[in-house]
């Protein structure tokens, strides 16, 4: 490319497609990378092209099913104007690169420019049992049938907590699946108590009540404040054990085959980490964020950060901050903002951000993670599955006084050292450490990022360019 | 003053050498202080490769290395734990006939010390190794190497040596560290600290300690790039290196193998590792060792490490001030010799002397380079 411009987006989701639309109606062309097959993201995830079934819009994604629609028109009609990559995943991010792995292949690409919309996953905290074949995190639970079509099994507890909880139960029963209960940890007098907060975005707010409304009417079980005891199960899951959360409540089980279990959404960082991004504990999302100011520049020059990677904010907020982002690139590039239909000025959408931003605190004190829920995870609970590190082993290190900081606990455990790197297990390391030790979340540290930020395959591909030899003064031995 | 504390012995720097100092001197009896900035065996001794290796050594090394590879034996006795530590020998691969030649010279050197290493090649070497790929044509197998687990053997070195006696402090950077003529003065915070003697095991950073006392080493920042794969079946049966170098690889209990080779980037304060080189490394191992193909990498990292122009270590007295004792700049060859430069130091403490010949690795030798254009 002659253009020393090189303008990458990361993530095809609500804020990669929106940044991408921004810039190309300034007449920028970007590099749109994504992991997934189609665009849409998570929440607008699309099943796969050739499915051989189909399903309209309206039964994939229900009342944002015109959200949907329009997100994926634009991205089709975006097509021409970018340069699109998906089933590309960004593994690794040095200065002013990237480097990415689509089919095997490794290509590096480089950027002056790069926003990250990385997005978010599950928060996972463990359950006893949660290893058994059959328990899935809430969201695995709608990929599965938003994508492929189909359940988790054929009697199913959706449990934790968090708005997904609902969501996905009111989208299992309209697909005809069988949810024997809801079990929410959070108390119903925690959610009353966001209630303000909440109505600071009614349409959202009434969403939510409508699908609780429509689940009890349908007949789902719906139990607030309890505490999941542990799921049951030889070769797969059998039956979940709960109680209220009330002391001295009994424990009731529920014969089931399939748990889906999560405790709200976490940002995907690593990306952000690998790039230098400094980051700044965010007491609303309970972990470590890459700092971001309001226009979403992080605080390397020429990075930006928009969607739930910067911080969990819903899909609305994706588009905006997507928008806000590609405005500020535009900027440092010295490129008038677009004008037009469809396309906010930077004003109003640091306004709107800021509207939702107070909501998001609502929705993170009606669904707080059950406080002090590691003191009851028994010893022989597996925390870390890659490199099976039990809760005990993990207690013992920070009982001995051999750690009281996140990666001097990964360095003497192996917690998060394995496939996952901590994407999975490190919620529940940190939980654990910090109730342990007495400290809050933010004084034991913050898992450090190392490339990749998914496992790569050793294939030839992955190193078939021209790379030189080791340099003759690196040859130790 | 009340708050000042006393030592015999001070220690700047927490790493491997520095703990297992203060591990032998608080077993003689001595009173021993150690400082770390961050943690204990954390930098480049808690994140190397791991091996514990005295093949391949130049022969002024050769004593030091003999001496600390005996005291990898007692590891549960001395520090509680094994450390993982394995003895699986190292086979050091040759790619041409000279290279074997090379390694022949070596073997010859090394039974004077009594050290053992066996020569394989030809047929012989295809059959015992069916898993090398065809660039090794032999190799030099030196059984009592092995390798260990530095994220387990460092940090116990200090616990062990808060058990002993010493008074570990992490989280504790030393500031202000001057003689004024009859002890060491140093400061942490508002806490001041004495000690007769001090022992500079700063690693990377060494030349910040040094340079209080008007004395420097030509040393520079090193980021080692090493990654590791998920858990494999086990195949690699030794620790493994190639003459001349470029990669290293060795496969743990579990499963995984760690794979060493070329350098990442960094600022002198932290490394980070390359995707280039991690790469070219991805390459070479895959030619290599073939069962690696298509099997998954899962984590890449790096450290700084401290690299002098001969790769030698800086071991013994200061020239500018008394009692002050250097043990930096290890080169990326520290691990298994730093538990016996832990006891060299001790003896240098102790007693005056060491038996173990450290001529080689004084930092005046760099000092006479630097002047002998103007002689």
């Amino acid at each position: 490319m002659s253009d020393e411009r090189r303008i990458v987006i990361v993530g095809a989701g609500p804020a990669g497609v929106r940044a991408a639309e921004t810039l190309v109606a300034a007449g920028v062309k970007p590099i749109v990378i994504d992991e997934n097959a189609r665009w849409g993201g998570q929440i607008y995830r699309q099943p796969p092209a050739n499915g051989g079934f189909e399903r309209s819009k309206k039964t994939l994604y229900g009342f944002e099913a015109p959200k949907a629609e329009a997100l994926h028109s634009t991205m089709a009609a975006l097509l021409p104007h970018l340069d699109y990559r998906p089933d590309t995943l960004a593994w690794a991010c040095e200065a002013g690169r990237l480097d990415t792995l689509h089919a095997g292949r490794e290509l590096c690409v480089p950027f002056s420019h790069l926003i990250i919309a990385s997005g978010a996953t599950d928060r996972v905290l463990p359950v006893p049992g949660w290893t058994l074949p059959g328990v899935y995190t809430l969201g695995a639970a709608q990929v599965a049938l938003k994508a492929q079509g189909c359940a988790i099994g054929r009697r199913v507890v959706l449990a934790g907590t968090g708005p997904l909880l609902y969501l996905v139960a009111y989208q299992y029963v309209k697909a005809g699946a069988q949810v024997v209960a809801v079990l929410d940890t959070s108390p119903f007098s925690q959610q009353i108590a966001a209630a303000p907060k909440l109505a600071r975005l009614p349409g959202t707010f009434a969403k939510g009540l409508y699908y609780v409304g429509w689940l009890k009417t349908h007949g789902v079980r719906i139990e607030r404040d309890v505490t999941l005891v542990g799921i049951r199960g030889v070769d797969g899951v059998q039956a979940l054990e709960w109680r209220a959360s009330r002391e001295g409540s009994p424990t009731e089980t529920i014969a089931c085959d399939a748990v889906g279990v999560s405790f709200g959404l976490k940002p995907e960082t690593q990306l952000a980490d690998l790039a230098g991004c400094r980051f700044r504990f965010d007491a609303t999302n309970r972990c470590w964020l890459p700092e971001v100011d309001p226009a979403r520049r992080s605080s390397v020059r020429g990075l930006y950060l928009a969607g739930d990677g910067a911080g969990i904010a819903g899909a609305d907020a994706a588009e905006l901050a997507g928008r806000r982002a590609a405005l500020a690139l535009l900027d440092d590039l010295g490129i008038a903002h677009p004008r037009g239909a469809g396309m906010p000025d930077a004003a109003s959408i640091e306004r709107s951000l800021k509207r939702i931003a107070a909501f998001r605190e609502g929705i993170e004190t009606a669904f707080a993670p059950p406080a002090n829920c590691a003191s009851q995870w028994p010893d022989d609970m597996t925390v870390c599955r890659c490199e099976e590190i039990d809760a005990g082993t993990l207690r013992r290190c920070i009982r001995g006084g051999e750690a009281n900081e996140i990666n001097r606990l990964k360095a003497l455990t192996r917690v998060g050292m394995g496939r996952c790197q901590g994407r999975m297990c490190g919620e529940a390391a940190l939980t654990l450490l910090a109730e342990e030790t007495g400290k809050p979340l933010d004084a034991v540290g913050r898992l450090r990022s190392q490339p990749p930020v998914k496992p790569i395959p050793l294939a030839p591909e992955m190193y078939a360019d021209d790379l030189a030899e080791i340099p003759a003064e690196a040859r130790d031995e | 003053m009340s708050n000042t504390l006393h030592y015999d012995v001070a220690i700047a720097g927490g790493g491997l050498v520095g703990s297992s100092a203060a591990l032998a001197l608080a077993k003689r009896g001595l009173r021993v202080g150690l400082f770390e900035r961050r943690y204990c065996g954390a930098q480049a001794s808690g994140v190397n490769y791991g091996g514990v290796r005295c093949q391949g050594r130049p022969v002024e090394q050769m004593p030091l290395a003999i001496r600390a590879r005996r005291i990898w034996d007692r590891l549960p006795e001395l520090i509680g734990i094994d450390g993982e530590f394995t003895v699986s020998g190292h086979l050091r691969l040759a790619r041409s006939e000279s290279d074997l030649a090379a390694l022949q010279t070596w073997a010859d050197m090394a039974r004077d010390f009594g050290l053992h290493a066996q020569l394989v090649s030809g047929a012989a070497f295809r059959q015992r190794y069916p898993w090398l790929g065809p660039a090794a044509v032999g190799g030099s197998l030196c059984a009592s190497d092995g390798h260990a687990n530095p994220r387990l053997v460092s940090p116990a070195f200090a616990r062990a040596a808060r058990a002993a006696g010493a008074d570990v402090r992490e989280q504790t950077e030393l500031t202000d560290i001057h003689h004024d003529g009859t002890r060491f003065q140093l400061r942490t915070g508002d806490l001041r600290i004495s000690a007769d003697w001090l022992i500079n095991s700063a690693g990377a950073w060494a030349n910040t300690v040094a340079g209080y006392f008007g004395e420097t080493a030509p040393m520079k920042p090193i980021y080692p790039n090493m990654w590791v794969t998920e858990p494999l079946p086990l195949f690699i049966t030794h620790n493994l290196g190639v003459y001349g170098g470029g990669i290293y690889a060795r496969q743990v209990a579990r499963g995984n193998c760690v794979i060493g080779g070329g350098r990442g980037h960094g600022d002198g304060e932290y490394g980070q590792p390359s995707t280039d080189t991690t790469r070219a490394v991805m390459r070479d191992a895959c030619a290599l060792l073939p069962a690696l193909r298509e099997a998954l990498l899962i984590r890449t990292w790096s450290g700084v490490e401290g690299e002098t122009p001969d790769s030698n270590p800086i071991i013994g007295a200061s020239r500018t001030v008394p009692r002050l004792l250097h043990a930096f700049g290890f080169s990326g060859g520290g691990f298994l010799l730093a538990p016996g430069v832990g006891e060299v130091l001790a003896d240098l403490v102790a007693d005056g002397a060491t038996v173990t010949p450290l001529d080689a690795f004084s930092i005046g030798r760099f000092a006479a380079v630097a002047t002998s254009p103007v002689a």
